[in-house]
């Protein structure tokens, strides 16, 4: 650790919310993805699990509307430092899709890949137990195109790289495939509270 | 059963650009050795990096500052310098209202102070100077792209390369006398005598599309959210495929 000369930051507040290395970055909510925002209408949008599951599955929107709401409301960390505080999504637990699908007991990883195109990895234990959404909404109002709508994966204690915009689907593997990101020299796993952000951390 | 199977990335090419994970990972003590003005708001800073591992035209890198209590704060910035500027590194900064580590650079930083560096990060944005490169940037967002051109010209390489840079008054054009035949300015609130004042549309882009080099263009867009959201609808709607559309969004 190198002391910069006259370099003070900004006023500390001890937020117990906020992992190492992070800011928060208030009202604002910094769009980041490397594509093209896709035109994809909500009729268009389907999920799909398959992969080392029992019953490989396709959800349209409306089918994916008829399971059990669930709501996420916290905060996000994105690996380029900003965290959002107090953001509130809606949607289904992704505990519900996969107890449709029914993983094997070998199942231990999933690729997410979004209508793009996108990919990220992520251990099937991040994904389950109440840790996971298929999110549409936010803040009360459908999920805006550049913020992944009509509907993202929404995985709030990793990076937030790994919630996938324009959720597609997810395979579940017995392995782990690294994703784009990870492909391109970011953590396989990406724990803020780690500081996961790049391969090696 | 192993599955191997993973959904076709449609828009990855990084399968030709390695990212070092000891690079990635270890944090460097960089010096800065200049500071230069490029527009009223906005400053290259130099610095000297002797254990810089190396980059291509468009990586990023992480800077890290440390006040005395310990408290840290890092930013990621894109590289502004070309890869072959031997054992220096610049990066050129807008002056952020309120920001904490570009506030640091524009009102604190002089020669001689020293920060700490980790990359160069990320794969994605980089062109190494292979397939034609058709490059969209506004404002600072034209920092990556910069480093593309100066990479270009030090090379002297051949494959073909197009800017198109929007900026709101010829005063506030980045690296304005740096930019040659490559570039054509958009400027959007005043502009020199003769050339129109408006926002980057169709009529810049369209042409360049018609005249594709041979194995098409790489399309690179850097600027604002709302910049990039632009510019990509209207490459694509030239019709540039969206997976040979490479985007870096400034918050």
């Amino acid at each position: 650790m190198h002391i910069t000369r006259g370099f003070t930051g900004r006023p500390r507040v001890a937020d117990p919310g906020l992992p190492p290395g992070q800011y928060d970055a208030g009202d604002d909510w910094p769009v980041l993805s490397a594509e093209v925002t896709p035109e994809l209408a909500s009729a268009d949008w389907t999920f799909r699990i398959d992969g080392l599951v029992a019953e490989p599955r396709t959800w349209d929107w409306e089918e994916a509307h008829r399971m059990p709401p669930s709501a996420y409301e916290g905060a996000i960390h994105c690996v380029t430092s900003w965290s959002k505080f107090g953001v509130r999504f809606a949607g289904v637990s992704l505990d519900a899709f996969l107890d449709t699908a029914r993983p094997h007991a070998s199942a231990t990883h999933a690729v997410a890949y979004s209508h793009t195109g996108y990919t990220a990895n992520l251990p099937l234990a991040d994904l389950t137990g109440g840790r996971a959404w298929i999110a549409w909404e936010y803040d009360g109002k459908p999920l805006a195109p550049e913020h992944g709508g009509p509907a993202r994966l929404l995985v709030p204690h990793l990076y937030f790289w790994k919630s996938a915009k324009w959720i597609a689907g997810l395979r579940i593997l017995d392995h782990d495939e690294p994703g784009f990101w990870e492909r391109n020299g970011y953590h396989e796993r990406g724990n803020p509270w780690e500081e996961q952000r790049y391969a090696g951390d | 059963m192993t599955e191997t199977f993973v959904p076709p990335t449609r828009f990855a090419v990084p399968g030709r650009i390695a990212v070092s994970e000891q690079a990635a990972s270890e944090w460097q003590t960089a010096t800065v050795t200049g500071i230069r003005r490029e527009t009223p708001r906005v400053t290259t800073f130099r610095l000297a990096v002797p254990h810089w591992p190396g980059h291509l035209p468009g990586q990023h890198l992480m800077v890290r500052l440390t006040a005395e209590d310990g408290y840290a704060a890092q930013r990621h910035y894109s590289i502004a310098s070309a890869p072959d500027d031997s054992g220096h590194i610049e990066l050129t900064l807008d002056h952020v209202e309120g920001g904490e580590v570009s506030g640091w650079f524009h009102t604190v930083a002089r020669p001689g102070d020293r920060v700490e560096v980790r990359g160069p990060v990320s794969g994605f944005f980089a062109w190494p100077g292979d397939r034609p490169a058709l490059l969209i940037g506004a404002g600072s967002g034209v920092v990556p792209l910069m480093s593309m051109i100066r990479h270009h010209r030090a090379r002297n390489l051949t494959v073909p390369l197009r800017l198109v840079v929007s900026a709101r008054s010829p005063e506030e054009l980045v690296y304005a006398r740096e930019l040659g035949a490559e570039t054509t300015a958009v400027f959007t609130r005043s502009a020199p005598e003769g050339v129109a004042v408006g926002r980057m549309a169709a009529a810049h882009v369209a042409p360049l599309l018609a005249e594709q080099p041979a194995g098409g263009w790489e399309a690179y867009v850097c600027g604002s959210n709302s910049f990039a959201e632009h510019a990509s609808r209207l490459l694509v709607t030239a019709g540039q495929p969206v997976d040979r559309i490479r985007i870096e969004r400034f918050g």
